[in-house]
């Protein structure tokens, strides 16, 4: 008994729960048309003449700010409200494992999501010449802002057995690195801050990084950070379960 | 197989389990008993691996299960007193489900699965939501899962609560048939359960275990033990006079008397068997016997003795 299988297991029964479940068809549905309205309706997507995703992309921090933390609340308080946690941690599975395959599951039913959106690209080709390279690190950047938001949902998710709470603490959290590096944000902070606290608080945040990314570079060190937040997190969330284990 | 050593646990400044300590080898059904709040819950969670101790240790099979879980956990079935269970899965996906976690792949798991529905009798909600079951499926299912990987360790924390009387039936037959190869620990607050199925009985009151012995054992405890309940076809008077002058008899009872028949408790002196003197009195005086009853001691009284006597301090 792998850890490997072990976690594909647990992974393939997360995943089926999705389906059965109202609240990914909402996510599905409303990320899908929110995604596709913005850029056309706000942002002026084809209209500025250039087939670029930029105005695509530019939606999908606040898209996740809200939505993703709808989904990761009920990772874990779910399961400690019903008392199946008791159940899936007295089977052979180790914390650590069913950390992981829950939020493996959770990111690759992201990452349907977005896959869903291909018809944006396909208009952009039908109607221009837009820069594939650009859109691929564009996705990318997008998948990895959405691993990094449902690891902070999984870990509220883990602190408390009451959804809301779980839900709105990770939208604080969420908020917190989405701002910190927000332009509008920085510049107001660095009227009167120092240049280097500006520097140091914009680099906690998604927001250089996933722009970056947009641009169309793809830096390591960008995607090194995403997966050190998505692996700080899960392993904040591994603590979390142990300790309530010690406490009961 | 089982090792329990000076287990205890803390919820904050509460202690809901003190130095409870005790072992248990293959072929023993103990029902673990005790009033609500006693600690049962949160010693079998302790065993089962889900809450770590706050001292003391728990090894199964020689694998300690503070150190090493998940070694532990593969020779346990455990069956939750919540009956926890994946609502949103039918019963065999569910089952399945549990079968590949436990390792087994391809046709064993399907095989795995299938076993634990027949041993079970869940076949005729194998396709239904879990979630639409009624409480004696879900038992059965939670059971199931237990017992999926035939371990030689079972934890059945209230297995039998809130069933009718036939479903009662029907899990404890399932008990008492795996009862010679396994170990068994049952939880329980029904009495009658334990004599049906329990070679062995520990009481845990506030935490602390305080009686461990057979049933039969713990029996003998009870202060109406080798009492002797006599009727005759006769007045009382003479009766009482030459069976209170017996050595073996500290007190003799009138129950009941009418005109010609009446009713009496014999209580022997330290609970020691008194049925001899008493039929040899009734041959020599040639009274009219319409029935005799020994007591056996009832498990019932012992339960609120001790226990009462641990609330009160
Ligand atoms: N997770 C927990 N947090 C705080 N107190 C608890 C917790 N679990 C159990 N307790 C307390 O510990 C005591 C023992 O509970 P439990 O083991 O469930 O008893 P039983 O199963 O014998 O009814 C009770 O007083 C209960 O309130
Ligand atoms: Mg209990």
């Amino acid at each position: 008994m792998s850890s490997r299988t072990t976690i594909r297991a647990i992974l393939k029964r997360e995943w089926g729960a999705y389906f059965n479940s109202p609240i990914a068809y909402v996510f599905m549905v409303i990320f899908l048309v929110m995604a596709g309205f913005f850029p056309f309706a706000v942002s002026g997507l084809f209209e500025g003449g250039q087939a670029t995703l930029r105005p695509f992309f530019f939606w999908h921090p606040w898209l996740y700010l809200i939505l993703v933390p709808a989904v990761a609340m009920r990772l874990w308080s779910e399961e400690r409200r019903s008392g199946t946690i008791e159940l899936l941690l007295t089977i052979g599975v180790t914390p650590t494992q069913a950390v992981v395959a829950k939020f493996m599951a959770a990111w690759l039913f992201m990452m349907l999501t977005l896959a869903l959106t291909f018809p944006v690209v396909l208009t952009l080709i039908y109607l221009g010449n837009p820069d594939l390279g650009v859109a691929f690190t564009g996705y990318l950047g997008s998948l990895l802002l959405a691993g990094a938001y449902l690891s902070v949902g999984l870990l509220t998710s883990a602190m408390t057995r009451n959804q809301v709470v779980s839900f709105i603490l990770a939208v604080l959290v969420g908020l917190f690195l989405l701002l910190a590096g927000f332009p509008p944000v920085t510049e107001l902070l660095s009227r009167w801050a120092p240049e280097w606290l500006v520097a140091v608080v914009a680099g906690f945040s998604f927001m250089p990084h996933f722009e970056t990314m947009q641009r169309g570079i793809l830096d390591l060190r960008d995607v090194v950070y995403f997966l050190s937040v998505i692996g700080f997190m899960l392993c904040a969330t591994h603590e979390v379960l142990k300790s309530k284990a010690a406490e009961g | 197989m089982i090792t329990v050593t000076a287990l205890k646990k803390n919820f904050g400044a509460r202690t809901a389990v003190n130095q409870v300590s005790f072992e248990v080898e293959k072929g023993t059904v103990l029902g673990f008993l005790g009033p609500n709040g006693a600690g049962k819950t949160t010693t079998i969670r302790m065993i089962a691996g889900f809450l770590m101790p706050t001292e003391g240790s728990v090894t199964v099979l020689g694998h300690d299960v503070q150190a090493d879980p998940v070694s532990a956990q593969r020779q346990i079935g455990y069956m939750p007193e919540r009956t926890p269970l994946y609502e949103d899965m039918t019963v065999e996906g569910f089952l399945r489900f549990i079968a590949e976690v436990r390792g087994y792949r391809g046709a064993e798991r399907t095989e795995r699965a299938d076993q634990a529905i027949r041993a079970c009798m869940l076949d005729s909600v194998r396709h239904q939501v879990i979630d639409t079951l009624s409480k004696g499926y879900r038992q059965r299912t939670c059971l199931a899962q237990a017992i999926l990987h035939d371990p030689p360790v079972l934890l059945l924390d209230e297995p039998t609560e809130g069933l009718d009387p036939n479903q009662k039936q029907v899990v404890r037959e399932m008990i008492a048939r795996m009862a010679s190869e396994k170990v068994i620990i049952i939880s329980t607050h029904v009495l009658e359960e334990v004599e049906a199925i329990c070679n062995r009985v520990i009481i845990i009151s506030n935490g602390s275990v305080v009686a461990d012995g057979t049933p039969a054992a713990l029996k003998q405890r009870s202060k109406h033990y080798n009492e002797v309940h006599l009727s005759l076809g006769s007045a009382s008077g003479p009766a009482v006079k030459a069976l209170s002058a017996l050595d073996e008899v500290q007190r003799v009872e009138v129950v009941a008397e009418r005109d010609t028949t009446c009713e009496l408790r014999i209580t022997p002196k330290q609970q020691a068997p008194v049925i001899a003197a008493v039929l040899k009195a009734v041959a020599s005086h040639g009274w009219p016997v319409t029935n005799l009853k020994v007591d056996g001691g009832r498990l019932e009284e012992v339960f609120r003795q001790i226990t009462r006597t641990e609330d009160a301090a």
